[in-house]
């Protein structure tokens, strides 16, 4: 009897913890949207920032944003999927294959700003980028590889081992089964982590400050690498900290309920098809 | 066959991606020097690239709207980072421009560094607004910001504890209100640090009892402004010497500036955008201090 | 026939040198991290050329125009941020798992798969935001402090930002208990509870002490919302409500301001280093966790 009303209690308390768990982000996201929706226009969107009059826009920074997005999982992805291609399907136990797990365990541990520390040495200052996309995207792809790896890794291993025995004993080599075969059984679960991934990037400021700086090109939409790099999340930074322009909290709260957006957009319109072609497929990790 | 050239089309594809980054990655240095070479021609076209002082951005910002929208050919770019990184980037080469708010330290004298005095960047002390006091003298701010003064009512306001909401030990700012007013007096330790303007301002105006220094552009409506030993701050109190917290904001350039970036700090300079932007913004245009 | 046979020794040309590609990218991964620790480390240890070690870990005076360099405030700071994060984060982090894994049914776990990785993706600088506006006047009224500013209102922001490393790693690690474990705790007539709290969480123990340790490392590394909430005092907190540093904190708010090169740079790039290596000693703790599940 004692242990059944335990037995009740604690299943009434762990129901709890779920309702608290979701009641803290809907208090979190409801807070920002119902601050920064009202902002949210089209000029807002697409116009220019300006730090002398009311009414500019984050344009530019949001065209940063995904253009630094972009470039970084550019550079990140393929290397991610050489090395998660290794590790899953050629690596033995050997000292070597040790050292490269260990390395990107670490990698993955290592603090943001750490990593904008050793990005601002690097590549804005040696390498000579200056405050740039490039030193910027750079920079990034250090945080996104170790992710994108062990994602790569997990669904490349999450793939049953017929597959492999049958392509071969149909006469494929190694690679082309891995390339042909496995690659592509592994992509939906590749995918999600790479908008895991964007998600993360998005958001990141710590590392961006040091390494791609806070003013945008002046060509809406420049391509041109060297160009100042400041995203939506460092200008927001920029704006509670130094900026002056007479609406920055108006563009603040904004830019907060944008970045919210296009992180519910990644998650639902990105994210939920793959997630479906996966289960579809009858490929679900456990 | 058929299908063997389709594997072979998707490991060149796979090559090629791999070839492509790596290229990237090499080319990338190159195009580096190429940039910054166009911009040291004569001809107001190229790119200027400026970094250093988070105090200066909102009036350099600006400054390179306008810039830009005269000089069609001329990309600025202008980052943060803080005085020394402006100071140190400029002396490397690595950006044309650094701004700062602090003189030129002596470790970075002989290294080439030409200074140019942009703007005269006014400090004042801010309360929050709940504080009934209108005015400090200079020995009971010093006794503030040394700590020995640690109550309102030891100044004649409210009986309430003194918070102190200011910059970190590497500030610019910082260091002015040191020489100035604490002339080589050590501030207390006990103090809330934020690392900007913004940031002092937002922390004063939610903590009572709360007082800070911040530039004079930041000391909006949700705080309250105090009168250092019974001066007001107004520009005229520091153009006819009255108000003596003030510091200047540098542009400095690694040897003489010329082309776009000498045309970029004249324009800084000039009567234009002194007069409208830089009085709009609350700064004080250096002209008005050289009569 | 010569054409076919000209194929297949491309088709083994590749298969036995591509493969060299992929460990090269595999291998950069150990390049990367490498030259981190090189390029961080060296500069962070020019610091001892000036510094006295024992100084640098033992004493609390930070005040490099005076040549003091104590770092103790802010190792201090971030280590009792993290530990009360930690406090705060996992009780309701596990309990969270828990439900997840073993409670809920699956239309609760479509919704909360999804939210947590919102939970992730909310920019640093918004959780820094929303303490600085909602939790710290509410520190001030309801506890009569100063200013609000400290260890509590960093740790308490952190713990939500931490909330899902913990929760979806002992997710996992709860659903990987194997089900005959649990078959037999209810057979031999223990009630649910009691098989979860007994069986299954013992027997995840490992997992979910892993995710605690992983959490531990993004809150000892997280720099903006500490940096918003702590309050940057380089003194060492006599309290939860008092201003004071972390690392992370104090390496933002003064970097941009030191001469690089200086040993004032040095030593912010000294702390840098420290907050490195004791992010890796905790992946090593982490592989130490692992290989006892192993055994």
């Amino acid at each position: 009897m004692n242990a059944k009303t335990v037995n009740t209690i604690a299943m009434a308390g762990l129901w709890l913890t779920g309702c608290i768990v979701l009641a803290i982000l809907a208090a979190f996201l409801g807070y920002i949207l119902y601050k920064g929706l009202p902002v949210i226009s089209w000029s807002f969107l697409t116009g220019v920032s300006s730090d002398i009059t009311v009414g500019g826009g984050i344009g530019a920074q949001l065209f940063n944003s995904f253009y630094l997005l972009f470039l970084s999982l550019a550079f990140s992805i393929p290397i991610a999927l050489g090395a998660g291609i290794y590790l899953a399907e050629y690596a033995r136990d050997t000292r070597l294959t040790r050292m490269i797990r260990l390395s990107t365990e670490s990698l993955a541990a290592v603090p943001s700003i750490v990593l904008g520390l050793f990005g601002m040495i690097v590549f804005v200052n040696f390498m000579g980028f200056g405050f740039s996309i490039l030193g910027g995207s750079l920079t990034l792809v250090l945080l996104n590889l170790p992710l994108l790896v062990r994602v790569t890794e997990e669904s490349l291993r999450s793939i049953p081992d017929d597959y492999r025995e049958a392509s071969l004993a149909l006469g494929a080599t190694k690679l082309e089964t891995i390339l042909r075969v496995i690659l592509p059984s592994a992509l939906p679960g590749i995918f999600t982590g790479i908008t895991l991934t964007a998600g993360r990037a998005l958001g990141e400021t710590a590392i961006l400050i040091f390494t791609a700086g806070t003013t945008v090109s002046r060509y809406m939409g420049d391509t041109d690498v060297l160009a100042g790099g400041e995203t939506l999340a460092v200008h927001l930074w920029y704006l509670l900290s130094t900026g002056l322009v007479p609406d920055r909290d108006a563009i603040a709260n904004g830019i907060g309920a944008v970045l919210i957006l296009m992180i519910l957009f990644f998650n639902f319109a990105v994210t939920l098809p793959f997630r479906m072609l996966q289960s579809h497929m009858g490929i679900l990790k456990k | 066959m058929f299908i063997n050239m389709k594997k072979r089309k998707n490991l060149m594809a796979l090559t090629s991606v791999l070839m492509l980054s790596a290229a990237i990655f090499a080319g990338c240095g190159g195009s580096a020097d190429k940039q910054s070479a166009a911009s040291s021609g004569d001809t107001l076209e190229g790119k200027i690239s400026a970094s250093g002082s988070t105090a200066l951005l909102p009036l350099l910002k600006p400054a390179q709207e306008e810039f830009q929208k005269a000089h069609g050919k001329v990309t600025v770019n202008i980052a943060g980072g803080g005085s020394f990184t402006g100071m140190n980037q400029v002396a490397e080469g690595s950006v044309q421009i650094g701004n700062s708010d602090v003189d030129l330290p002596a470790e970075y004298q002989g290294k080439d560094l030409v200074d140019h005095k942009v703007v005269i960047e006014p400090f004042v002390f801010i309360v929050n607004k709940d504080n009934k006091l209108d005015n400090l003298t200079r020995e009971q701010i010093i006794g503030i910001l040394t700590g020995k003064i640690k109550n309102w009512k030891d100044v004649g306001g409210a009986d309430q504890q003194i918070t102190l909401v200011h910059r970190a030990k590497s500030s610019g700012s910082r260091a002015t209100i040191s020489d100035i007013v604490l002339k080589g007096q050590e501030f207390t330790d006990d103090a809330v640090i934020q690392d900007s303007n913004g940031a002092v301002r937002t922390a004063i105006a939610g903590t009572p009892g709360a007082i800070g220094y911040v530039d004079a552009p930041y000391a909006d409506d949700t705080v309250k402004t105090i009168s250092f030993d019974g001066i007001k701050y107004s520009p005229e109190a520091i153009i006819n010497g009255q108000y003596p917290i003030y510091g200047y904001g540098h542009m400095y350039t690694k040897g003489e500036a010329t082309g776009a970036v000498k045309a970029f700090i004249d324009y800084v300079l000039s009567d234009e955008f002194q007069n409208a932007q830089v009085s709009k913004l609350g700064f004080i245009p250096m002209s008005k201090m050289k009569k | 026939m010569v054409m076919n046979d000209l194929a297949h020794q491309r088709r083994l040309f590749y298969d036995r040198y591509i493969r060299w590609l992929f460990i090269a990218a595999a291998f950069l991964m150990s390049l990367l991290i490498a030259s981190i620790i090189f390029f961080v480390g060296r500069q962070g240890l020019l610091t001892f050329a000036d510094v006295n070690p024992i100084e640098f870990f033992f004493t609390a005076r930070w005040a490099p125009s005076a040549h003091a360099f104590g770092a103790l405030s802010f190792i201090s700071g971030s280590f009792f941020v993290t530990l009360l994060s930690i406090a705060f984060g996992a009780p309701l982090g596990i309990l969270g798992a828990i439900f997840m894994a073993k409670v809920a049914p699956q239309w609760v776990r479509n919704i909360l798969q999804p939210a947590l990785q919102l939970y992730v993706a909310i920019p640093s600088v918004v959780y820094g935001c929303i303490g600085l506006v909602l939790l710290i006047p509410f520190l001030q009224s309801s506890f009569g402090v100063r200013t609000g500013f400290g260890i509590l209102s960093a740790s308490l922001i952190l713990a939500i930002m931490i909330l899902p490393t913990i929760l979806s790693l002992s997710d996992d690690a709860l659903r990987n208990v194997p089900p005959a474990l649990e078959e037999a705790s209810l057979a031999l007539g223990a009630t649910w509870w009691q098989t979860i709290w007994h069986v299954v969480v013992p027997a995840a123990l490992p997992g979910i002490l892993t995710s605690i340790v992983l959490a531990m490392a993004r809150a000892i590394g997280e720099t903006m919302a500490v940096q918003m909430l702590i309050g940057n005092t380089p003194l060492i907190a006599n309290s939860l409500l008092t201003p004071t540093a972390s690392l992370t904190s104090n390496i933002v708010v003064e970097m941009g301001n030191t001469m690089f090169g200086s040993t004032w740079s040095n030593a912010l790039f000294l702390m840098a280093f420290v907050l490195m290596l004791l992010s890796l000693g905790m992946i090593l703790m982490i592989r130490r966790l692992g290989q006892r599940r192993a055994v």
